[in-house]
């Protein structure tokens, strides 16, 4: 971590349903402490939701990353699990694997990759089936 | 009232009576609360008026700054506008009307009830929903603490705030009107009084920064009148002539959780109450989840304004009374929908203009410094025990961490940390006290 910059590294488990949330919940009030405009809190918020939700449904659980510099917010989120065979289509609108039960608990509208690019300044995400999912959201402060 | 600089608030705290026991500051859902040399601080850009300190105060030491009649004493009208909260402190069979004619005994010309702008905000509720395009859900905009907390914690929400007056500004606004009309008197010798359940509909009739002023002049709380209303009230009883009947279900359906629900057809909606719960939800808002509703009320009083902190029946009694009353009372005169459609598209019932943003100051302005600041707090939350025990004044170990890195708090304040620090003392002092008798054992050997 450079001097000019923050981390937090979060740990998030799969399927643990009870704490689904707090990540994001946690990074937004660093972020409001820090002072960063609302509008861009707001989309950091939004998309460190879903890609937390993401983790928490769809992977054996991983890493979400937090770096503040003066310049960008950015996440990195890092799962371990069956990753995606078909990226191009897991970004599509209304695309979903959910089960049955996440729908039922409001989920897998498949609204969530689609949602992080749209408020993402710059989006990657890389996957390898069988090993997991890499996600890297930025979102520019100037 | 408002003294320059300082932001308004109707709760103050009597050193004379604070122990310092941090019962408030634990409770304080925005950690506005200090102790500091034994009492109780408030940190006035952070207190929302929600009253949780004053409802925790067990000592009297949380003080109410609402008026009271002898303040009016500059109006040559005087006229009541009860929260329907009022009625649901008496006994469920004592009508509404009876309590109006005995505001009237209570220093009052006249008392009017909200419930008729009660039916016609309801209206132009339903008409915003009707023409709106914009983010959902929108956010109930009647409880004022939760506006507050909003503006200060969750700033970037304020757009989803109704922007439809909330039926008490709508019964001033009426009511003042109607008054000047019938007195003849200038606006501002007529008071409307909003007889209030809570503090802070008293600091939004005094007005914030950044918050429209209210078409109140004044407001008197439940609490405070409760006494000789209810003498009034028995000696209205013995009088035996029957009251008007003044009050509708409508009215009360704004004053207890899930009763806006129940009358504005939105498809979607939620309500939820208690300051914890409703950060909760508004988390939850701010992070896209509850984009599915298109309506939340949110009331910051765990049953709504019926058990606001300057209200004296049990809560639940309260709301229990609320749903019996209204389920007593009639739907009232039906609310003359084209007259509400007509002054609707006039902007009547529009706030002027929305709550702006205010959001709490930063650790520093300055992103780089910011940055620098929050790294300074994780390091000394590493320090801490974590076990929130409020011992240095603070409501948490993460505030506590905040307050030393803004130097408003030294880190020895932390008993855990001053402790540390004697036991390196004592350490260091035997050592060396260690040391020096090794000397003194030694020349003794010499000898």
């Amino acid at each position: 971590m450079s001097a000019d910059e923050f981390e937090r590294v979060y740990e998030v488990a799969g399927k643990d349903f009870t704490n689904a949330g707090r990540v994001s919940t946690g990074i937004k009030d660093i972020l409001k402490g820090m002072g960063i405009p609302p509008a861009i809190v707001r989309r950091v918020a939004i998309a460190s939701y879903e890609a937390e939700m993401n983790v928490v449904m769809y992977s054996y659980g991983g890493t979400l990353t937090l770096k503040v510099s003066p310049a960008d917010v950015t996440l990195t989120v890092a799962d371990r699990g069956p990753g995606i065979q078909d990226i191009g289509l897991a970004m599509q609108e209304g695309y979903s694997t959910a089960t049955q039960e996440m729908r039922e608990m409001g989920f897998g509208a498949g609204m969530g990759l689609p949602n992080i690019k749209r408020n993402a300044d710059d989006f990657v995400i890389t996957s390898e089936v069988g090993a997991g999912t890499t996600l890297k959201i930025q979102v520019h402060l100037k | 009232m408002r003294m320059a600089g300082h932001l308004y608030h109707a709760l103050r705290f009597e050193a004379a009576h604070c122990t310092g026991c941090m019962s408030c500051a634990r409770i304080c859902p925005t950690q506005a609360i200090r102790v500091h040399r034994g009492h109780a601080v408030m940190l006035e850009d952070r207190c929302i008026d929600c009253g949780e300190c004053f409802k925790a105060c067990q000592k009297g030491a949380v003080v109410s700054l609402t008026d009271t009649i002898a303040d009016l004493s500059k109006f040559v009208y005087k006229v009541a506008v009860p929260s329907p909260a009022l009625y649901t402190e008496f006994d469920p069979e004592i009508a509404p009307g009876v309590i109006l004619q005995a505001l009237k005994l209570c220093g009052f010309d006249d008392a009017v009830s909200m419930s008729a702008s009660c039916g016609s905000t309801t209206v132009a509720t339903e008409l915003f929903f009707a023409e709106y395009r914009g983010q959902y859900p929108l956010i109930s905009s009647f409880c004022p603490a939760v506006v507050r907390l909003i503006q200060i914690k969750y700033p970037d929400l304020v757009e989803q705030l109704m922007p439809i007056l909330s039926p008490r500004e709508v019964a001033a606004k009426e009511i003042k009107a109607q008054k000047v009309q019938e007195t003849g008197l200038k606006p501002e010798a007529i008071a409307v009084v909003y007889i209030t359940p809570c503090p802070a509909k008293m600091v939004a009739i005094a007005s914030h920064p950044g918050t429209e002023a209210s078409y109140f002049d004044s407001a008197v709380s439940i609490r405070d009148i409760f006494q000789i209303l209810a003498s009034a009230v028995a000696r209205v009883r013995a009088n035996g002539e029957a009251p008007a009947e003044t009050e509708s279900s409508k009215g009360l359906s704004w004053a207890y959780l899930g009763g806006v629900p129940r009358m504005v057809p939105a498809e979607n909606s939620l309500s939820v109450a208690g300051m914890t719960n409703v950060i909760r939800i508004l988390d939850d808002i701010e992070k896209g989840r509850l984009r599915g509703y298109a309506f939340v009320e949110c009331h910051g009083c765990p049953e709504g304004c019926v058990s606001g902190a300057l209200t004296v029946e049990n809560p639940y009694v309260a709301r229990a009374r609320a749903i019996r009353l209204s389920q007593s009372l009639g739907e009232g005169p039906a609310t003359e929908r084209p007259k509400v459609e007509a002054l609707y598209a006039q902007g009547f019932y529009h706030v002027k203009a929305r709550p702006g943003a205010q959001p709490l100051k930063p650790l520093d302005s300055d992103i780089s410094r910011a940055i620098a600041k929050m790294k300074e707090r994780d390091l000394i939350l590493g320090l801490l025990p974590g076990i929130d025990c409020g011992a240095c004044g603070a409501p948490s170990c993460e505030a506590f961490a905040e307050d030393v890195v803004l130097r408003h708090a030294e880190e020895s304040s932390c008993v855990f940390i001053r402790q540390r620090q004697v036991t390196e003392l004592v350490e260091r002092l035997s050592e060396l006290v260690g040391f020096q008798s090794q000397e003194e054992r030694g020349k003794g050997g010499r000898k």
